[in-house]
């Protein structure tokens, strides 16, 4: 009487513990997902009208687009019905999950009971021999044999003439499933972490240059609010990322900075970084780079704290913000300095930083040097044999400079960074093409996320539960021992049946094995007992 | 002897040995299946000794550029398993190896007639869509042991779907009855197509001479019939496609007889398409998501961003999923399932291949 009492709650629970609402929800998020895939995601309008035009028309594709754009597929993963959607899918696993669980932990807790002789020969797997062994030594050598697969036997029962032995293993594997789903929503768990405590900025920071804030994504500005935000990072440069400091050198309260702050997007750090430089290695002979690493220098009140070059995969993290090279690019208008090492024959040295037409004198010499031309990319055109530069990018720098000697007279020579077997001099003497420093940034993506540890936690629990649901099975077999007489010999009758909840092949082999390790031993112990 | 010459050998013996198994499956010869199966066990040991020829040479391809290496380090990113032609390479190997295992498993040849087509649906690509095939230097990004882990356990994975995928077509064929059922409609679209495909791949191959095939760079892919610049051509290429997808149609119970005559039961083709995904989930999930996440994470600070390929995985793990509590739960059985096996492989095939030459994303594996 009780249970035909279906209150809404009851109905709401229901609802939610469906399978049935799984499968839709799966459906529903599979073929949405591929809504954002196609169209191109946070990107600039005309990027998204120029693909809508191909399927709707350049006349339509507008309109459709503003449509899109209500319903939200230009930002999807973030818009209110795909976040219900992943809402819906986490309450059904949670309760689907809820509901199951009791039924699944009876599953695992219920104690095994002998079974008829006729339904052991039903179960799917069986397997039944006979040995020359009285019963007492067959039970023995089976127990030891079993309990050396982690079979322990729960109990025995004897029934007329038989014995009966029977044991179960991985009743806890029926859980693994319990663990995966589990997984899944300390993930969005950690997922939520992340978007509320966290945050994803970038900062392109020139060589030489310090800053104390990040970049978050905004709204287009107008240019009196880029003018403002300009003049908002100078003086917060000025008082050195220092958060009220800033607010006071403006004259605004530290509420209004930090309104201001959101609405430009400017994360301040609590610490100042440096890039000491940007440097790219190819691989030789080629424009492949090899790798991009940036010299970072931590400074927090005056004190430098940390150094490190990071590299792509090799981020630099401090107070929990980490710092991923992620891009690089030349700084417009920049005048940079040339840095040179240059070597006498007689082994002198000297590091000489250089603007460009300065001159410098070879240590030793008269030779004397003056910087007049510059390259970020020199080569050789292969068909007239000129010279020319193929990239604005600094991919094989090349600095040019005249010599003057009393000796040789006035020659000019390009020396290569990338070839310092161009920088060696008729005389002997070497100069080292070290850096065109001061021309280029370095694109670092800075962010802060303190859900990711959850993440991986949750992904080793994930992969943890996989295997244990894919790879492992509840087994239970049960084992009589019948002793059978014809004449003089004695023999005992084993029949096995058993069941695994997965992986039955496996299961099989692993019951043959047990049985032939206890007949190997008996057989290995009947000449021993006769003589 | 060279890598490449090693692979093509084992290319040609796959490509003969899924003749040979379609062979077998229609006269029945014992020796006939033997002949596939030796064909295939010797394809796969040559594609072995090249794959190893290939690590060897990369390895040295690395050391050549930073000699100051360690021995592990210089072996990882060497692993031969870093751009598209080498993941499409490590697929066909992965997808033999699985069928070769559940061949053994099952005690049946019968399967090599539907898995070796997916493996030479693979090489044809190879050939036609103009990947880069010599060993190439690793641009930073790619520099991470996570990727390595991440490309093996999902190229496992893949293969073991691609397996999954045979069996579940085999089953679907074996089970429909008459021409009007919905089912048996799909199979001989599905199968239809496929088998497009893979022919208009071999007109591609065929339509280019043998040094245009190596100095390939732009994706020939379909270039030949429904792409080709000609629309005479393309519309010819409709209209005989559909026209083959009739015939298909129209005798595709022939093809069920003679499965049905072979030692082939829909249990097996059941238990093996279930399989599949019992091993290719677990293994996709953590190489394919998982690892995939951890790599993102490492290289640009996000461990997951939602680009094409990511959300395309995710889609491809919905499916399975799917497959997995529409079984499990819900207890559907059959036809049904058969069907979220075949969709998850295309899911599978368009993560793979159809984000790269359809949709553009953050990842290097962009071959076009
Ligand atoms: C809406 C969310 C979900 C719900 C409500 C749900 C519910 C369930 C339930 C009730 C079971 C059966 C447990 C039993 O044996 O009694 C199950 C099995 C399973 N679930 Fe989920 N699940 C959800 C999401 C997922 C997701 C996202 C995954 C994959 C990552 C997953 C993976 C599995 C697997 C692998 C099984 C086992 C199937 C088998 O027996 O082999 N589930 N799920």
């Amino acid at each position: 009487m009780e249970k035909e009492k279906t209150t809404i709650f009851d109905k709401i629970w229901d609802f939610f513990a469906s399978v049935r609402l799984t499968i839709v929800v799966f459906i529903a998020l599979a073929s949405t997902s591929i809504i954002g895939t196609i169209v191109e995601q946070r990107a600039e309008p005309a990027t998204n009208i120029k693909l809508l035009a191909k399927f709707f028309g350049d006349s339509t594709a507008p309109t459709v687009y503003n449509i899109f754009v209500k319903l939200g597929f230009m930002d999807m993963y973030h818009s209110w019905w795909f976040v219900s959607l992943l809402i819906l899918f986490s309450v059904n696993l949670i309760i689907c999950s809820i509901e199951r669980l009791p039924k699944t932990w009876r599953l695992v807790k219920m104690p095994l009971r002998p079974l008829n002789e006729n339904v052991i020969k039903t179960l799917p797997v069986k397997k039944e021999m006979s040995i020359k062994t009285s019963l007492n030594t067959a039970k023995d050598e089976v127990l030891k044999s079993l309990s050396s697969y982690r079979y322990h036997v729960l109990a025995e029962s004897a029934e007329e003439n038989a014995v009966q032995l029977y044991s179960q293993k991985g009743g806890y594997t029926r859980l693994g499933l319990y663990v995966v789903h589990l997984s899944i929503i300390l993930i969005f768990i950690g997922a939520i972490i992340g978007a509320r405590f966290g945050f994803n900025g970038y900062l392109n920071l020139p060589e030489g240059m310090s800053a104390s804030y990040a970049f978050l994504r905004t709204e287009p500005l107008s240019q009196a609010e880029q003018a403002e935000r300009e003049q908002m990072l100078d003086i917060m440069e000025s008082s050195q990322g220092d958060v009220s400091l800033t607010a006071k050198n403006l004259g605004i309260t530290q509420d209004i900075l930090d309104a201001k702050f959101k609405k430009y997007g400017i994360k301040p750090l609590g610490f100042t970084i440096i890039c000491n430089w940007f440097n790219t290695e190819y691989y030789s002979q080629t424009d492949m780079p090899q790798e991009f690493q940036s010299e970072l220098v931590i400074i927090e009140n005056d004190r430098e704290v940390l150094k490190k070059v990071i590299e792509v995969n090799h981020p630099l993290t401090y107070k929990g913000i980490t710092f991923y090279q992620s891009s690089y690019g030349m700084v417009p208008n920049a005048v940079g300095t040339f840095v040179l090492k240059v070597r006498s024959t007689t082994g002198a040295e000297e590091t000489l930083n250089l603007k460009f037409g300065q001159s410098f004198m070879i240590p030793g010499t008269n030779t004397r040097g003056t910087i007049v031309d510059f390259s970020p990319a020199l080569a050789r055109d292969p068909n007239t044999g000129k010279l020319i530069t193929y990239s604005e990018n600094m991919v094989n720098p090349a600095v040019g400079i005249e010599f003057d000697s009393p000796n040789a007279g006035r020659f000019t020579g390009w020396i290569l960074k990338r070839y310092p077997e161009t920088g060696v001099l008729p005389d002997g003497s070497q100069i080292k093409f070290l850096d065109y420093w001061g021309v280029e940034y370095t694109g670092l993506q800075v962010s802060r996320d303190p859900g990711v540890w959850f993440i991986y936690v949750a992904s080793v629990i994930m992969a943890i539960g996989l295997y244990v649901a894919f790879f492992m099975s509840h087994k239970k077999l049960w084992i009589i021992l019948r002793p059978e007489t014809s004449g003089e010999k004695v023999s005992v009758r084993i029949t096995v049946g058993g069941s695994a909840s997965k992986n039955r092949l496996a299961f099989e082999r692993e019951i043959e094995r047990i049985l032939s390790k206890a007949s190997r031993t008996i057989e290995g112990l009947r000449p021993v007992g006769r003589e | 002897m060279s890598s490449s010459t090693f692979f093509n050998i084992s290319a040609g013996a796959y490509i003969l040995g899924m003749v040979v198994y379609i062979s077998y499956i229609a006269f029945r010869n014992k020796n006939i299946g033997i002949a596939a199966t030796s064909l295939t066990i010797f394809g796969f040991v040559s594609q072995s000794i090249a794959f190893i020829i290939r690590w060897v040479n990369s390895y040295h391809f690395w050391l050549a550029s930073r000699p100051e290496s360690t021995f592990i380090e210089s072996l990882l990113r060497a692993a031969p398993l870093r751009n598209l032609y080498e993941s499409l390479v490590f697929f066909v190997w992965s997808l033999i190896l699985v069928h070769l295992i559940m061949e053994f498993k099952y005690k049946n040849r019968s399967l090599g007639a539907f898995v070796t087509p997916v493996a030479a649906l693979a090489l044809l690509f190879i050939d036609v869509s103009g990947t880069a095939k010599e060993i190439q230097p690793l641009i930073p990004a790619l520099q991470s042991n996570w990727l390595l882990f991440h490309v093996l356990l999902s190229f496992l994975g893949y293969a073991a779907f691609g397996v999954s995928f045979g069996a579940a077509v085999a089953y679907i064929i074996m089970v429909t009855e008459t021409k009007t059922e919905k089912t048996y409609i799909f199979w001989s679209i599905i199968v239809g197509i496929f088998l497009i495909v893979l022919i208009a791949m071999g007109i591609d191959f065929l339509s280019l001479t043998a040094v245009e095939r190596k100095e390939l760079i732009q994706n020939y892919f379909l270039k030949a019939t429904f792409r080709s610049s000609s629309g005479g051509i393309v519309a010819v290429s409709w209209v005989a496609s559909i026209a083959f997808i009739f015939v298909i149609w129209r005798y595709g119970l022939g093809l069920k007889k003679i499965l049905a005559s072979l030692s082939i039961t829909t249990n097996m083709l059941e238990e093996i398409e279930y399989k599949g995904i019992a091993i290719g989930f677990p293994l996709f999930t953590i190489g394919g998501l998982i690892m995939g996440a951890i790599w993102a994470n490492s290289a640009w600070g996000r461990y997951w961003s939602w680009d094409p390929k990511e959300t395309w995985s995710l889609i491809t793990c919905f499916v399975y999923a799917l497959y997995l509590h529409a079984r499990f739960v819900s207890g559907w059985r059959g036809k049904r399932v058969a069907i979220l096996a075949i969709t998850g492989f295309i899911t599978v095939i368009f993560t793979y291949l159809g984000v790269n030459l359809v949709l553009s994303g953050l990842h290097a594996y962009g071959g076009t």
